[in-house]
């Protein structure tokens, strides 16, 4: 990681910085995992915990972003510390979204509960979520290790949750055709299977930005997509 | 490691002494609470002397280095021989474990730990293995009212295991305890056990909720109308027997799968050399592909590839994806088998191609979906379960292998296994 400094003060601030976002990234990883487990069991206490985390994952950002820019302010750092600290402030961003997209989810439970997931989407929205938990899990045990090659695998399995994502959208077009009474908690469905994968995809920007932190560089070339939901039909 | 540091020399023979052999006697007091007496009590027997022996090297210890006053070189190496031991033992506790201080960082951690989350750096914040909130919340209280926590803690990537968290504090004198150890027990198994149970019964009850009907159907047609009928009633038994055949694959691919479950948090740990398996295989699925009039080809190279691997197993996978290959690929006449060791020699690629009709590109991230059936009526017809590559996907998982699926309409499709 970074080397130590003459002042330890400022050793610790930055250690405070790691800290803090890891653990905020577990807390964005139990939010994101809970609010899955309670759309599939139609647990609506669970729903309502993951509702109320929200908040603590809101103030862990504030707190990140208020300590980067003290330490900015305080130590004019250069180099591998600048960008050590503007990652911090840029992950903590991006978990604090991966919160508020298990929020979301969380919140359609609700709505979702009255007619109940079909067992098929229910293992197709598991399925999913898995990947972008993997993803998730590995991006934050990266983050710890700093390993700028790990980072740029992670970054190229974004695929497999598009084609994941694309593969469940048609599916449920194909529920709200067969019969318009599905449509009400097929719509709620789409927006928790586009929540979860977005989580992906804040995993693999969180992957690109610890590449940046090691490397000082982006990575290399386009990120693979397979996502073609948005010029999707299916013919009735 | 941090207690066998040179700078700690002599500091070592004080604190840690009483430290390690504290943690000792809690290793001793959860390896009794795992019923496992006999090494508590020799846990206890090694505690007990490192407490023993501390008094009688502490005189001489803070005096002089002891190469100066010309000691035996062995007997300043004893009590780093200790600390060896010590730490030894505790790596050789099955049990996951963590020593930290009352700042969260972690000085010690066993092989289990090592091997279960990772190693780590020397001194390294306890976040940077464990991030779980409910762990923190545990570690936080017992380092502020000095008691014991306990939480259950559930990792699902890349397999799904179910730890049980012990927080305790190092209780060494009166003062206010300064260390901690983190223990965790693995109760996977149980609980695995319970879900698959339910899993099971809701997956069997709907799977064969189909065939139990239609027997049920013909029974009473048998009974009533083709009483007597002795042709209509060949026919039934037939159906029916092929019902209750369904039934039986059905009820062998729940159970194998709920097995394969049991045990994905073990890693197998045999190497298996490729080459003869798959020719194997080969071997076992000639009748069924000469019966469908498809040719299986093997392209292996000349030396043996060797991965870590349950043989059976791997079997398993291999004559499951075959399988599919010949049954769903069969216009295409030929099944074409490929092992190639990967870059480096640390892995290999088998990768099994058909030349069949292809799997649409919506159809294909979900085929390892338990009963997901790109057409259901192909998949009955060819005596699928629908569990074939839910079985594949659980046993790779189990090897931390990935199967990667191609395809393209019309040309067939390529289902490889990367190890």
């Amino acid at each position: 990681m970074t080397q130590s400094h003459i002042m330890t003060a400022y050793d610790e601030e930055l250690r405070f910085l790691t800290r803090r976002i890891a653990e905020m990234g577990g807390m964005a990883e139990q939010m994101a995992s809970d609010a899955v487990r309670a759309l599939v069991n139609a647990d609506a206490a669970l729903a309502q915990r993951v509702i109320s985390d929200d908040a603590i994952l809101d103030a862990a950002e504030r707190e990140i972003t208020d300590k980067a820019i003290l330490t900015i302010a305080r130590r004019q750092p250069v180099a591998n510390d600048l960008r050590e600290i503007m990652g911090s402030i840029r992950i903590a961003s991006d978990l604090e979204r991966v919160g508020d997209l298990g929020k979301n989810t969380a919140k359609r439970v609700i709505a979702v509960q009255q007619s109940g997931v079909p067992r098929a989407l229910a293992r197709g929205m598991e399925h999913l979520s898995e990947l972008a938990l993997a993803q998730l899990k590995d991006v934050l045990d990266v983050y710890t290790t700093r390993s700028a090659e790990k980072a740029q695998a992670i970054r190229d399995r974004d695929e497999e949750i598009d084609a994941m994502y694309t593969s469940l959208f048609r599916e449920l077009l194909t529920y709200m055709m067969e019969d318009p009474r599905n449509i009400t908690s097929c719509t709620h469905l789409l927006f928790c299977a586009k929540n979860i994968e977005r989580i992906g995809d804040h995993a693999t920007n969180i992957a690109e930005t610890i590449y940046y932190m090691t490397t000082g560089t982006q990575p290399d070339g386009e990120r693979p997509k397979d996502d073609n939901t948005a010029t999707m039909t299916v013919q009735g | 490691m941090a207690l066998t540091d040179d700078d700690g020399k002599i500091r070592l023979r004080h604190s840690p002494y009483s430290l390690l052999a504290g943690l000792l006697i809690l290793g001793a007091a959860l390896a009794a609470g795992l019923h496992l007496v006999g090494l508590s009590v020799a846990l206890s027997i090694v505690a007990v002397a490192i407490l023993a022996y501390q008094p009688t090297r502490s005189p001489s210890a803070g005096l002089a280095p002891a190469g100066v006053v010309g000691e035996p070189p062995q007997s300043v190496d004893a009590p780093r021989d200790n600390i060896a031991t010590t730490s030894a033992a505790l790596s050789a506790i099955d049990i996951p474990l963590y020593l930290i201080d009352h700042r969260e960082n972690i000085i010690f951690q066993n092989a289990a730990a090592a091997q279960s989350f990772g190693g780590i750096e020397p001194n390294a914040h306890i976040t940077t293995r464990l991030r779980s909130p409910a762990i923190l919340d545990c570690v936080r209280e017992t380092i502020a009212k000095g008691n014991v926590n306990t939480v259950e803690y559930t990792e699902r990537h890349p397999s799904t295991r179910v730890y049980l968290v012990r927080v305790a504090p190092v209780v060494t004198g009166t003062g206010r305890p300064t260390h901690f150890v983190l223990s965790f027990r693995d109760i996977s198994e149980s609980r695995v056990v319970e879900r698959m149970r339910s899993d099971f019964v809701a997956n069997a009850s709907h799977e064969l909720r189909t065939p139990l009907a239609s027997l049920q159907g013909f029974i009473e047609t048998l009974q009533g109308p083709a009483k007597n009928d002795p042709k209509a009633g060949e026919r039934f038994l037939g159906i029916m027997l092929e019902q209750v055949q369904r039934m039986n694959r059905l009820v062998d691919d729940l159970l194998s799968l709920s097995r394969l479950e049991l045990k994905a948090h073990i890693a197998p740990s045999d190497r298996v050399d490729l080459l003869p398996l798959l020719g194997h295989v080969r071997d076992a699925l000639q009748p069924l592909a000469a019966s469908l009039d498809v040719e299986v080809v093997l392209n292996l190279p000349t030396e043996a590839v060797f991965v870590a691997g349950d043989r059976d197993e791997l079997i398993q996978v291999f004559e499951n994806l075959v399988q599919n290959a010949c049954k769903y690929g069969q216009e295409g006449k030929r099944v074409e088998v490929t092992l190639n060791p990967t870059e480096g020699g640390h892995g290999a690629e088998v990768s099994i191609r058909d030349f069949g009709p292809g799997i649409a590109e919506e159809h294909i991230p979900r085929l390892t979906e338990r009963f997901y059936r790109v057409n259901v009526e192909a998949s009955r017809s060819k005596k699928g379960t629908g569990l074939g590559l839910a079985i594949v996907k659980h046993i790779l998982t189990r090897h931390r292998a990935r199967l990667i699926v191609k395809s393209e309409i019309g040309k067939g499709s390529v289902f490889t296994v990367r190890f």
